[in-house]
This record gives structure tokens, sequence and C-alpha cells, in this order.
């Protein structure tokens, strides 16, 4: 992976030494709260209901062994023994002392990370496929080509005061495990007819309270124009992006007025006179990007068999195992979803024990999800029931990747400022409700997301079943929505009607699962049966 | 009745005003009237609390209960980890938000 030159080094460690400055004179009363508080925001610190909250960066979701063990001290020393991996591949600690902050970023610095990109209107960290470098569908490895805007975007004097927050995901195959049309930026790396590789190139998408799956707005970007073409996408949105009203800030808002195909006439003008800027980087320099993240020493005979003879193991291998491009090898997803628990959570004690696994079993690499797991990429499959009994010992074995209890929640009323519900409450209701094994797996793939306000952290719009709590007159009520993907199937999901309570959510999720297993074909998931037969006899069902 | 909670400035703790200080438990909470927002602003220019606001809460016998669902959690802590509220011996505290 991505190892820092002296350039990342030094801007990282300036910026911590710059923020020590900053909250010594706030606690010095030197700094109003008005003041102050864009400056913390600019280093992921946010105050949440109980406490300051840091959003420690991810870069597409990238960490080794050392990382994560640190992410575990700072949990341990800093914070109450946990961490919450979250829906943009990044990790949060909720208790934080506004004091104790800029210790944290030094510690973080010594193993080349920080919360720079983690709020704000600049360009957010960047995010990508959680299965970059080991998948067997991809045609290259995606994070190069993120690395190499993350050098681009940090401290971008151009697009650090963007009309709003600005998001982009990059992946390398057709099967999208990044929710890739949903960003303000999404790029698929493609090859054209001639065998180059490119940037396939969509914008405008994004969830929160107006939700849209962002347009092609170019077919092929060679890499020698990859960052000019960024650059004016950028600038276009820069100059045109609303700064009157923050509901209507995004791009997305942006492309809605314009059209896809003006916004893109105006990103080609742009780029014309981006271009003879000659800020493309030479190919020599994205090749010593890419030798960062070249392929481990794989074993050319690793056995290519798994004994399947322990049936628990076996489903956890049906479940949360996944096709490696080398032979011999398997990327692991473990599960932050045990039945009744906290999506996303982990205590310091299971972020070193995935931390240990990575760096014996996963040639030191460990991933995070954009839905709140944790992914061993690179397990040789004669490890795999070793890792599985360590996982299990741990309490991280729970094989439910993509059914009904690997639900997607925020943090929600229980810990958000802006939240209107709680969403850890119902996540864990409704696995419970659906704890039994079987049932789940009969169920199938149903992707659940919950999210706790309009912001939709919790993409709910993306959900096979979404899940939206709103305040009704100071008492927690959900929205329930049917129909969303944030896979290459991408869709945005439909309200089914009036809200309900609690437990009436769960019943009526419930009374939906009952439906699609009485309706469904052969085959069918319970997105594909809605597809086919729609909303109303869900409505019907649901509401009686 | 009027409240006024805040954060401390250094913990980020969540404080309620108890006539003379600050205290991270509701049941020392006074009933500020309309003075809420002078002393808002007297306490926040000293540094004694970040970002205070004036809530509405019902005098209940077993002390102030605020309005809000979202003060109430601020009150006791996490719903979802009563280890980490402030009644961590009484699993049940949580039922007090709803």
């Amino acid at each position: 992976m991505y190892k820092y030159d002296e350039y990342d080094a030094g801007i990282v460690a300036a910026r911590v030494e710059e923020f020590r400055d900053q909250v010594q004179r706030r606690l010095a009363g030197h700094m109003t709260e008005d003041q102050f508080k864009p400056l913390r925001l600019m280093n992921g610190l946010y105050l949440q209901l109980h406490a300051y909250m840091l959003r420690v960066a991810v870069p597409y979701g990238t960490l080794n062994s050392r990382q994560m063990h640190l992410l575990a001290h700072i949990a341990r020393k800093y914070d109450r023994g946990y961490g919450h991996f979250t829906t943009r591949q990044n990790l949060q600690y909720n208790w934080i002392k506004l004091e104790d902050a800029p210790d944290i970023l030094a510690e973080l610095a010594t193993v080349e990370m920080h919360a720079i990109q983690t709020s704000g209107n600049c360009i957010r960290n960047i995010s990508s496929d959680q299965f970059a470098g080991a998948a067997a569908d991809e045609i290259t490895d995606p994070r190069p080509w993120a690395e190499l805007l993350r050098q681009w975007s940090t401290f971008h004097p151009e697009f650090s005061y963007l009309p709003r927050k600005f998001k982009i995901a990059v992946i390398a195959s057709d099967t999208d495990r990044a929710a890739m049309r949903l960003h303000d930026i999404g790029i698929q790396i493609v090859r054209n007819d001639a065998g180059e590789l490119g940037a396939r190139i969509y914008a405008g998408g994004g969830m929160g309270r107006t939700p849209m799956i962002a347009s092609l707005i170019k077919e092929f970007v060679p890499f020698a124009d990859f960052v000019s073409y960024l650059e004016a996408c950028l600038r276009v949105y820069n100059r045109h992006g609303r700064r009157d009203n923050i509901y209507k800030a995004r791009i997305k808002i942006l492309i809605h007025a314009l059209g896809a195909e003006e916004y893109a006439r105006q990103v080609e003008e742009e780029f014309q006179a981006v271009k003879a800027l000659g800020i493309d980087p030479p190919q020599a320099e994205f090749d010593r990007i890419a030798a960062h993240f070249a392929p481990p020493a794989f074993e050319a005979d690793a056995p290519d068999t798994v004994d399947r003879s322990d049936p628990d193991f076996a489903v956890w291998l049906d479940q949360n195992v996944h096709a490696h491009q080398a032979p011999g090898y398997a990327v692991v997803t473990i599960s932050l979803k045990p039945i009744g628990g906290i999506p996303g959570d982990a205590s310091a004690d299971q972020i070193d024990v995935m931390a240990d696994l990575a760096e014996r079993y996963s040639f030191d690499e460990l991933r995070v999800t954009h839905a709140q797991n944790i992914v061993l990429p690179h397990v040789r499959k004669a490890d795999l029931y070793t890792v599985w009994q360590a996982l299990r010992e741990a309490g991280l074995a729970e094989a439910n990747l993509d059914l009904i209890s690997d639900i997607i929640a925020c943090p929600g009323l229980d810990y958000c400022s802006l939240a209107n519900a709680r969403s850890i409450p119902l996540a864990q209701k409704i696995s419970e409700r659906f704890a039994e094994p079987a049932r789940q797996r009969d169920l199938g793939e149903l992707k659940l997301k919950i999210s706790g306000c309009i912001n939709a952290c919790g993409h709910h719009h993306a959900g096979h079943i979404g899940i939206l709590g709103v305040d009704r007159k100071g008492t927690e009520n959900y929205q329930l929505l049917l129909g969303g993907s944030g896979a290459e199937d991408v869709s945005l999901a439909d309200i089914t009607g009036p809200g309900f309570s609690e437990d009436g959510v769960v019943d009526a999720i419930e009374r939906a699962t009952d439906l699609y297993v009485r309706e469904r074909t052969p085959g069918e998931r319970f997105v594909d049966t809605y597809r086919r037969i729609g909303m109303a006899p869900f409505k019907e069902a649901i509401y009686g | 009745m009027k409240l006024l909670t805040g954060n401390d400035l250094s913990t980020g703790d969540v404080v309620w005003w108890t006539g003379e200080s600050w205290s991270r438990h509701l049941a020392e909470a006074v009933d500020v009237g309309d003075k809420g927002d002078v002393l808002a602003a007297t306490e926040e220019a000293a540094r004694r609390v970040n970002v205070p606001y004036v809530i509405d809460a019902e005098a209940t016998p077993e002390g102030p209960r605020p309005a809000h669902i979202k003060d109430r959690i601020r009150a006791l802590g996490p719903t979802v980890r009563p280890d980490l509220t402030l009644k961590p011996a009484d699993p049940q505290a949580g039922s007090w938000v709803i």
C-alpha cells in the first residue's frame, strides 16, 4: 500500500502542529467557538451529543495492521474502548476530549494517518472498492487512481471552500461495491478499444434530502488527461454551484438545473483551458504510485481447495468469502453486524484481533467497507478455517454478509447532533427479529439501510429496504422505503406510505419479506421481486 | 420550566446549569426562567461552557425531564450503550428517554 513521501509526511506533521496551536488558543480563550469551529472541522473534530467526535480518514478504505493497531490504541487511551466504522470507509471515535485531539492526530501521523478531508466543504476522503487489488472481476486496481486523486485534492487551494462537500468514488469493475453512482463524481476505470486504461466519469449523484443518480458525462478520459478533467469538473461546480442555499449547494442540484449534457459541455470547455496549465502528472509518477499497490507475493502453488466438513464454517464460507484473482486465495469479509449488536462498532480488542489476522494471514492488509464491515483481502484458502476460528473467538464470525441482518445504520440520535431519530436500536430489533440463520439465508441478498435523518448517512435511499427516521412532534417515527440499490443496478428507493413507530416498522418489514417469499420466482432477490411486481402489492401487505 | 445546557469546552461533556455552576447531572439543573440567554452569553464568554442553549423541560417528582428526546438522550447517554451512560448500573435507565 501507499507509503508517504517527504511531502505527505511534512504536510501532515505541519497540520498537527497548526491544530495544536489552534486548540491551545481556543482553550485559552483567544478564539470563540464560531472562530474555532471551522478549524476543528477541517481536522475532523465534530461536537456531537455527548462529546467531541473525531473522524479519522481511511483513504480508499485501505489499512495495514500497524495502522489498525494504532486505531485500537487510540480507542483505549483516548476514547472508551471502541471505534465506529462508517459508511464512508472511515472510523469515528465518539468520546474525544478537545485537549487530547492534537496528541491523537500526532499519534495517527506516526502511522501515516490523519483526519484531513473528513469534514468541511472540500473534496472528502476518496472512497473505493473494498475488494480492490483482490477482486476476481476487476480490470485493474483502482487504488492508484484514487491515491492520485488524494494527492491532487489534499489542501487543493481552489477547492478547499467549495459550495458544499464533495465526494468521489473510484472503482474498476462492472460490479459496483462502492455505491459509485451515488457520489458527486463516480469514476469507473475502464479499457478503451485500444486496450488503454482510462476513466469513465459520472457526475451529480448523491443521497441526502434530494437523492440523485449520477449521469454519465464522459465515456473515456485517458490517464494523460485524468487530473485536468477532474479539475475542470470541480471548477465548473465551484463557479456555478449555489452558495445561497445549503440545501441546493451540492453538484447534483447544479447538474439537474443545467442538464448533464450542458454540464459536460462546460466541463469540456473548461478542460481545454485547464489542460494548457500542464497539471497532469507524467506516467512515471503514476507508475511510482502504482508500484505501492503491486500485488503481494502470492504463493504460486497455494492449495485451491477448502475442507468444508465443519458445517458452521461452511455457512460462513458461503456467505462471507469471495473469489480472489489469485488461485488459492480468497477475500474474507468480517461482519461487524452481530445479531443485536451495533452496526460498525468494534471494540479495541476486536480491532487488535483483526489487525493481527491481517498481519499473519492477509499480507498485512485490511479494508473498511462502506457497509461498515472489514475485509481481509488476501487470505490463503488453506488458512480460512484458522482465520474463521480466531474470528469466532473474538465474536466476529457472523455469517450474514449482504443478508437482512447486515444492516447499514448511521449513529442516529444516540450520538449525532443532526439526527431526528435513533437508528441503532431499530437495527438491533430488526436483526433480532430475523436472527434465525436459515431464515436469513432463505431471504437471500437483502440490503437494509437505516438513516436517522434526511442527510442519509445510513444510505436509506439505496436500500433494498430503506428506513428514514423522522421527528414527528417530538416522537421518533420511521418511514419505510423499498427498491433502492447502490450497486451496479443502481436505483433510488420509493417511500411506501405513512410512517411507523419503532416496533411498527419492524412488523412492516416482516410483512414485506413475507410477501416476497410468497411472490418470488426462482433466483429472484427481494429487490428483483419488488421491481417486477411494483409497490402496490407491498403497500397492500404492509398497510393492509 | 426552562433549563440551560451546553457542553464542557474541554471534555465535551453534556452539562446543566445549577444556579451557580455547571453539572453533568440533570437532577441538579435549575429553572432559569427568562434569564437563560443572558446566562448563556456570560458563561460562554467566560469559557465555562461551549454552545449553551435553553431548552423546555417538565418538572417531575424525579427531577427535570427535557421536553425533547434529543435532550433526554444527552442527559443520560447513548441508549444503546447503557454501560456508557450516567447510570451504568441501571440497564432500564434508557426507558426514561422514550
